[in-house]
């Protein structure tokens, strides 16, 4: 199959890419009221991280329980810049210091720190939500994939890595919000994203978002490097004494996830309102990684369906059974493990994916194997 | 839970209420009557915002953690706010509306309070919220009552520097906790030196600056202030820290699971609180947090808060007969747990007063409602949605409980932007 030069999408694939579109861009708005719908647009955040793990995990091997940390930079960035236009000297007025987010004035700081400063500006603060997380996942990867740590070890050290930065986070508390977070965002620019109107507007703007994302992360997977990334995961020597140059590729695709989980950090702020650090954690980041597990840690679609299944079933069962729902959630994910291992997209493509490439009229198994999820090892 | 849809169930049952009324108290019956005839205002007129009232039930909304690290500290708000929806619906409800209420757990997730909180007012259109707890979670959920209108009765003692149309702070804020206790230790203990410490977050750093602020004002002094992370387990150095610098009093602000070890280890090094050198004061153990830390290790101890469940009164008698007879002999009853069963209950004097549901005419009519039946005795709204409230010290003893050694004569003023304290 390397002889072959991969189409962009299967034909199948193109079918799987309308569907997501059509349910996402119109089914998901037509039947969902506003409240609901900026529940799903919450959920949708999290299929960004859960893409980048498809690709860092799923095909490069290298699982990172530390996705929660980008995530989070990714939304304090977004977070500071709303903060700073709430915090304007009118509507903070019965401060002891007008002018400064409320939390500073809690916490008796007198004046804006330095490095808040550029987060006034809003295409600085964008350009932040993608480049403060790259740059940290840069310094990470870089540390790691040079020195050849890889495995558990990478593992071990992404999860200190977000146990440290929620420390930080918490303990700097006049400076980041600490437990509380950075809450009551109003606005963006003057326009009110808590309304009913913008949060549909957001949710567009997210799914739209998540699509692109999603396109990319094919374009990445069927470029040549995304067949090099396969071949470091399944025979990461044999790569390597052919002459290429392992570690940066492994940095790359790091760094490619952890922008996909920073822009969905930044919808989620926008969406919810608020940023805290319960997402930076350990709990979060794992989560994370559930997401793409149970869609199917190959699939890009699956990662998507996986994310939305997980969230809604999180949703329902607490609000049906508030007292059982995490044991709920417990079976949920232990199912999945034990019987689907390659999850959502695992079970689709073994008993649903033959009937329909038959029916888009090719028989070729290749196709059958619909988007990507050949696995060249198997 | 279940809603009646029957259409007639009203009439039916008003004047089913009538004849029993009739029947068993013939004595009250010339008073009853009036009163049961004007429990029916027809729904249109006292719900015209469109929240889940019908005919017959009021759906209001608990929001708690009942899963999750702080699931100990919330499970005895959510059985108080349980205990007095019940009563209220033995006494026939609040404007002859059966109270409904609809539970989501919040699981110890910020945003998942403000989700749910979303869900309740949005979805459920809820009369009211009973929840929260932590800072954080109040926080989270109070840009969503803001935007959409809804009432949360806040039960938990806070640091104050906060007044929000939308919420009734049915705990103590900081002052009212701390200015009582500081002035005590003072005045009947002689305290002349203070070492401040406390769990890092925003509640224990606000109160101890106006704790330092209240003791520098009477020319005392402060000798040491110090926060160790949430859930911090190793207090050595700072007990030795209090050992040399011989403070008379430690005022300790330690929050949830780090309790345990602080108060062991305390013990361990040898300082014996019922000695009283150093003495030490707390405002964040209620009778909940000592089940976890064991009373043997916190005898002697002072604690500044506005109940205790070993309150003498009649109110209280009743109230901790009541709990125990609906949850288990085995529970205790802190300080939040009282506060939080006030709320329903001020709720349904607020409704009545307005004669509506309606959010905004409930917000009007909340300053100056008074409460006598409170277990801690009398409350009262202010017009800053804090209530007027009496601070006790009680001595921890070592069966977990503990006795109220001094109460302030007069209500003290609810001031959550204390001028001078910040």
């Amino acid at each position: 199959m390397n002889a072959m030069s991969n189409p962009f999408f299967t034909r199948s694939g193109w079918l799987y890419l309308a569907i997501l579109a059509a349910i996402l861009l119109v089914v998901f708005p037509l039947a969902l009221d506003p409240f609901r719908l900026n529940l799903v647009g919450k959920y949708l955040t999290y299929a960004f991280v859960a893409l980048g793990l498809v690709l860092c995990w799923g095909h490069g091997g290298i699982l990172s329980l530390g996705q929660g940390v980008f995530f989070g930079l990714g939304g304090y960035c977004m977070a500071m810049f709303l903060k700073l236009e709430a915090s304007s000297p009118e509507n903070t007025a019965i401060q002891s210091t007008p002018g400064i987010p409320d939390f500073m004035d809690w916490n008796q700081v007198t004046a804006l720190p330095w490095w808040w400063e550029p987060f006034r500006s809003l295409p600085f603060a964008l350009f932040a939500v993608i480049a403060v997380p790259v740059i940290f996942a840069f310094i990470i990867g870089f540390a790691m994939f040079t020195r050849r740590v890889g495995g558990v070890y990478f593992a071990i050290i992404t999860q200190a890595v977000a146990a440290i930065l929620t420390i930080l986070i918490i303990g700097q508390q006049g400076y980041t919000g600490g437990v509380n977070g950075i809450t009551d965002l109003r606005t963006l620019l003057g326009w009110d994203i808590r309304t009913n109107d913008a949060k549909t507007i957001l949710y567009f703007v997210c799914a739209g978002l998540l699509i692109a994302s999603l396109l990319l992360s094919q374009a990445v997977h069927v470029s040549k490097f995304g067949r090099l990334l396969i071949a470091i995961r399944d025979k990461e020597d044999r790569v390597r004494f052919s002459g290429y140059n392992v570690a940066a590729f492994k940095i790359f695709v790091f760094c490619f996830a952890a922008a996909l989980a920073a822009i969905g950090g930044a919808m989620f702020t926008l969406q919810v309102g608020f940023m805290s650090p319960s997402f930076v954690g350990i709990v979060p980041s794992i989560e994370m990684v559930i997401f793409a597990a149970v869609g199917g840690r190959l699939s890009l679609f699956g990662a998507i369906y996986g994310t939305l299944l997980v969230n809604y079933a999180k949703t329902s069962f607490s609000e049906s059974f508030p007292e059982l729902w995490l044991f709920a959630m417990g079976g949920l994910f232990i199912a999945v493990v034990m019987a689907f291992p390659d999850g959502i997209a695992g079970l689709y493509n073994r008993y649903l994916a033959p009937h329909i490439a038959r029916l888009l009229g090719t028989m070729r198994k290749r196709d059958a194997e619909g988007h990507s999820l050949a696995n060249p090892a198997e | 839970m279940t809603h009646s849809r029957s259409r007639g169930a009203g009439f039916r049952m008003s004047r089913r209420q009538l004849m029993a009324g009739i029947a068993s108290i013939s004595i009250l019956a010339s008073a009853g009557i009036p009163a049961l005839a004007q429990d029916k205002p027809p729904t249109s007129e006292i719900n015209t915002t469109g929240l889940a009232v019908t005919d017959d039930t009021v759906t209001v909304g608990i929001l708690h953690s009942i899963t999750g690290t702080m699931a100990i500290s919330e499970t005895g708000s959510v059985q108080a706010e349980k205990l007095a929806i019940e009563q209220i619906n033995a006494m026939g409800g609040v404007l002859g509306r059966k109270i409904e209420y609809i539970q989501e757990d919040g699981a110890s997730d910020w945003p998942t309070f403000a989700e749910k909180a979303k869900k309740l007012l949005v979805q459920d259109k809820v009369a009211s919220v009973f929840g929260c707890w932590t800072s954080a979670s109040r926080k989270a959920v109070l840009p969503v009552f803001e935007q959409y209108n809804g009432m949360l009765y806040y039960p938990t003692f806070y640091e104050g520097l906060e007044e929000s149309p939308n919420v009734i702070y049915t705990g103590q804020e900081a002052t009212q906790q701390i200015i009582a206790g500081i002035d005590w230790v003072a005045k009947e203990k002689g305290a002349k030196t203070f070492y401040l410490l406390g769990s890092d977050y925003i509640w224990p750093r606000t109160s101890n600056k106006i704790a330092r602020k209240h003791i520098e004002k009477l020319g005392l002094e402060v000798v040491g202030e110090e926060y160790y992370p949430l859930g911090h387990t190793q207090f050595n150095s700072v007990i030795n820290k209090i050992r040399l610098k011989k403070p008379d009093v430690i005022y300790a602000i330690v929050v949830g699971g780090s309790n345990v070890a602080f108060y062991k280890q305390l013990k361990a090094a040898g300082i014996d609180m019922t000695k009283e050198k150093p003495l030490l004061l707390t405002i964040s153990v209620t009778e909940d947090e000592i089940r976890g830390i064991g009373g043997e290790n916190i005898e002697g101890a002072y604690a500044a808060m506005k109940y205790f469940q070993s309150l003498d009164n009649e109110n209280n008698k009743e109230f901790v007969s009541e709990f125990k007879k609906m949850w288990g002999d085995d529970m205790v009853i802190g300080d939040v747990t009282q506060a939080a069963y006030l709320g329903p209950w001020l709720w349904k004097a607020a409704v009545e007063k307005a004669g509506s549901f309606d959010i905004d005419k409930v917000r009007e009519a909340s300053p100056d409602i008074e409460l006598d039946t409170a277990p801690e005795g009398y409350v009262k709204i202010h017009p800053n949605h804090h209530l007027w409230s009496k601070t006790r010290i009680g001595h921890a003893m070592p069966d977990g409980q503990y006795e109220v050694v001094y109460e302030t004569e007069e209500l003290m003023e609810p001031d959550p932007f204390p001028e001078g304290y910040q």
